[in-house]
């Protein structure tokens, strides 16, 4: 698996913690929401540096945003090329809440040619599909902060009607 | 009309020059099958049973005369010589090389045009009423906010990939001619009791296999809070809209199992917390909007004119295209011209390059430059001198865009059917030419007057016809093609959706049942001035069932 963050590739420094896996002894990792909100007690007390969250893009962030609130890593699923879910939870965890942990997407959809959608809503760390050419990804995420957009974003260059605005 | 800035311009080029790589990709085995399609869809391109199809948008159905000769252009050059205006006042072209689509693209963003979004689960085209600027009974013009909302929608990040195809459709006068009952937002612009503008917001309507129509969900919503709340509307259904079942994906089956009730809370609750900083317009981004629409430059002594009302009453074939085909203008003077797309003989919709380029002469001689395509499938010409509607209609006779029968049975509205896409159960087009040659000549006789025909070629009803006064609708039984009949549908202020007859008729009987139909109808009707929908709703469904299926309908 390749992970890209911020536009380049980057050493994955966290592992996945299966449900039933014994509580870590070091290093960092990710957990589900659902071990996350029945363990989260001896996993805060566990060795583990760090702990991010892998959240289904069923889960309601005004239910589970308070719980996860202060994790420094929030990976979101696209299962299917055309589910889209998660990109309403990209946009709600960077605007609403403010969010300023890693925002990471895993799934089938992460492909070049949804980069740029990804990237608008505030998704900052990609695990690129097995077919994907990390250059080629890392081209377009370029890509992604240089076109223009009619819609507004956190953290990335403004929109058209706010340019107009200011013309 | 509207006229892209450089930003506008900017963002069409990103995409062509998107999507003429992904073709490249697909083309070179680097791209699925599957992935390709969801992304060609967003760019309007389908694959269909005999070639790929392209559908190309018309925002809210306005045409330059520019825009109109570039299309005759591409029926020349990419197609055979034509091209299919559809129900969502968009064209399509039947037979491109998939190759050739990229430049396809790219001779479109040279005039201002694209596919963008006209297909795929995404947010289509805005759509309004054609008589946007000149009807009597309008509030405000909509089209500076459709245009609002086109751009808000065009390329979404949150909400490219929804569980199903989105529609949004604004109507802003007493008479809805834009269908807005059977989309998945409806937009009213209203004025409330203090004066202030704003809309009423409608949402869960639909046609295809489980017709529904929208429920108001919010009486008043500020001018300038539109989009904040379109946001919440889209943000509930990506996240609550059901994806395992592409038959209930849609809006109104969320609004449905939630209740209205529940579905409106939850979107008032999130419109709640949106931050509405950015997303509401300011008094500038509409002032700049609807100075794209203003008022073209009407000659204030039009109304002098003593020709118009000379040549109808001295030519009884020009009188009955005014009859049928003119309308009142909002300005003394000017006239609405209606082009009719149905003339005997052709699929309903259907233009020809030639009659393309005729249509653009017409507009810029006569109408400022500007042709609307109508949810009817028809063009208008919204502003032609009463003086000069007697040539246009000359000139459109000779091409074969006067047939005097706007509104009328033979202006029935049909989708592309078992000739052009892989979806359909039936041949729309054959039926509709049947019933149109035997309605052709009835009409004249018998004055049959407004009645609305919708036919679909399959459940997901793009002809509309559950909002038909009389649907049509083509289902496959063990391989034959079977058409299911009902009444009493209506898409306007007074919306309703159609009951059925009864059991479906063969292709052999179907133009015989429409004909009993309309026999019923001219035996029960008061007199001419009620219409079908009218004495339908009078009489009922009963003395239509006992002469559909209590005789042989096949002669």
């Amino acid at each position: 698996m390749i992970l890209i963050r911020d536009g380049a590739i980057a050493h994955d420094d966290y592992c996945a913690l299966a449900d039933d896996a014994p509580l870590p002894t070091s290093g960092n990792f990710i957990v589900s929401l659902e071990r996350w909100l029945s363990e989260h007690e001896p996993l805060r007390a566990s060795a583990a540096a760090n702990i991010g969250i892998r959240l289904p893009n069923t889960a309601d962030l005004a239910d589970v945003w308070p719980l996860i609130a202060d994790r420094p890593l929030i990976e979101l699923q696209f299962p299917a090329f055309g589910d889209g879910r998660a990109y309403s939870q990209a946009r709600l965890l960077r605007e609403r809440y403010r969010y300023p942990g890693e925002i990471r997407a895993s799934g089938v959809a992460v492909t070049i040619d949804q980069v740029r959608e990804m990237y608008r809503c505030g998704i900052n760390a990609f695990v690129l599909r097995q077919d994907q050419d990390p250059q080629r990804f890392i081209t377009e995420w370029v890509r992604a902060r240089e076109i223009l957009w009619y819609q507004t974003s956190p953290g990335a260059a403004e929109s058209v009607m706010m340019r107009r605005r200011s013309r | 009309m509207y006229q892209y800035d450089a930003y506008d311009q900017r963002l069409v080029d990103q995409r062509v020059e998107q999507f003429r790589d992904q073709t490249r990709r697909f083309l070179a085995g680097e791209l699925s099958e599957d992935e390709f399609r969801s992304l060609r869809l967003r760019n309007g391109l389908y694959i269909q049973r005999f070639a790929p199809m392209l559908r190309v948008s018309i925002p809210y159905g306005l045409l330059s005369a520019r825009q109109m000769r570039m299309l005759a252009h591409i029926a020349r050059t990419y197609d055979k010589g034509y091209g299919h205006f559809t129900t969502r006042q968009n064209i399509q072209f039947n037979w491109p090389r998939l190759e050739q689509v990229p430049d396809i693209l790219a001779d479109l963003a040279s005039v201002q045009m694209h596919a963008i979004q006209t297909s795929g689960n995404c947010i289509r085209n805005i759509t309004t009423d054609h008589l946007a600027g000149v009807a009597h009974d309008e509030l405000v013009d909509p089209r500076p906010y459709c245009e609002i909302t086109r751009q808000w929608a065009t390329f979404h990040p949150e909400f490219n990939w929804l569980p199903r195809k989105f529609k949004i459709a604004f109507s802003s006068s007493t008479t809805d001619r834009a269908a807005t009952r059977v989309h998945d937002i409806g937009v009213h612009i209203v004025r409330s009791t203090t004066g202030e503008l704003g809309y009423e917001i409608y949402v869960g309507g639909g046609l295809g296999r489980m017709p529904m129509l929208a429920h108001k969900i919010r009486d008043f919503l500020p001018e300038a809070q539109l989009l904040s709340y379109l946001e919440a509307i889209l943000r509930v259904y990506n996240r609550l809209g059901r994806r395992d079942n592409i038959h209930r994906a849609r809006i109104k089956i969320l609004v449905k199992d939630l209740g209205p009730a529940k579905f409106t809370q939850m979107v008032e609750h999130e419109w709640s917390q949106i931050d509405r900083t950015a997303l509401d317009l300011q008094p500038q981004d509409l002032e700049r909007m609807k100075a794209h629409f203003t008022a073209p430059a009407y000659r204030h002594d039009a109304a002098s004119d003593r020709s118009f009302d000379a040549a109808v009453a001295a030519d009884r074939a020009f009188a009955a295209f005014v009859k049928r085909n003119v309308r009142p203008h909002r300005m003394p003077g000017y006239k609405i011209v209606f082009v009719s797309l149905k003339a005997p003989g052709v699929a309903p919709g259907d233009i020809t390059a030639e009659q393309m380029d005729l249509v653009a002469d017409l507009a810029e001689r006569y109408s400022f430059g500007e042709i609307r395509s109508t949810h009817d499938q028809n063009l208008v010409l919204a502003d032609v001198e009463q003086k000069d509607v007697f040539t246009v209609w000359q000139a459109l006779r000779n091409a074969g865009l006067a047939t005097p029968n706007i509104g009328l049975l033979t202006d029935l509205i049909c989708c592309p059917g078992l000739d052009f896409c892989s979806l359909a159960n039936a041949g729309s087009i054959g039926v509709a030419a049947e019933i149109n040659d035997r309605f052709d000549s009835l009409d004249h006789l018998y004055d049959i007057g407004e009645i609305k025909l919708k036919m679909s070629g399959c459940m997901n009803g793009c002809g509309h016809h559950s909002v038909g006064h009389i649907g049509i609708l083509g289902v496959d039984k063990k391989g034959e093609e079977w058409y299911q009949v009902t009444l009493g549908g209506s898409a306007e202020n007074d919306a309703s959706l159609g009951d059925r007859t009864g059991p479906s008729f063969s292709r052999a009987e179907i133009a015989d049942a429409i004909e009993r139909i309309i026999e019923v109808y001219l035996e029960h009707r008061r007199d001419e001035e009620e219409t079908f929908l009218q004495c339908y709703r009078r009489i009922g469904m009963a003395p239509f069932k006992a002469r559909l299926y209590s005789e042989e309908v096949a002669a």
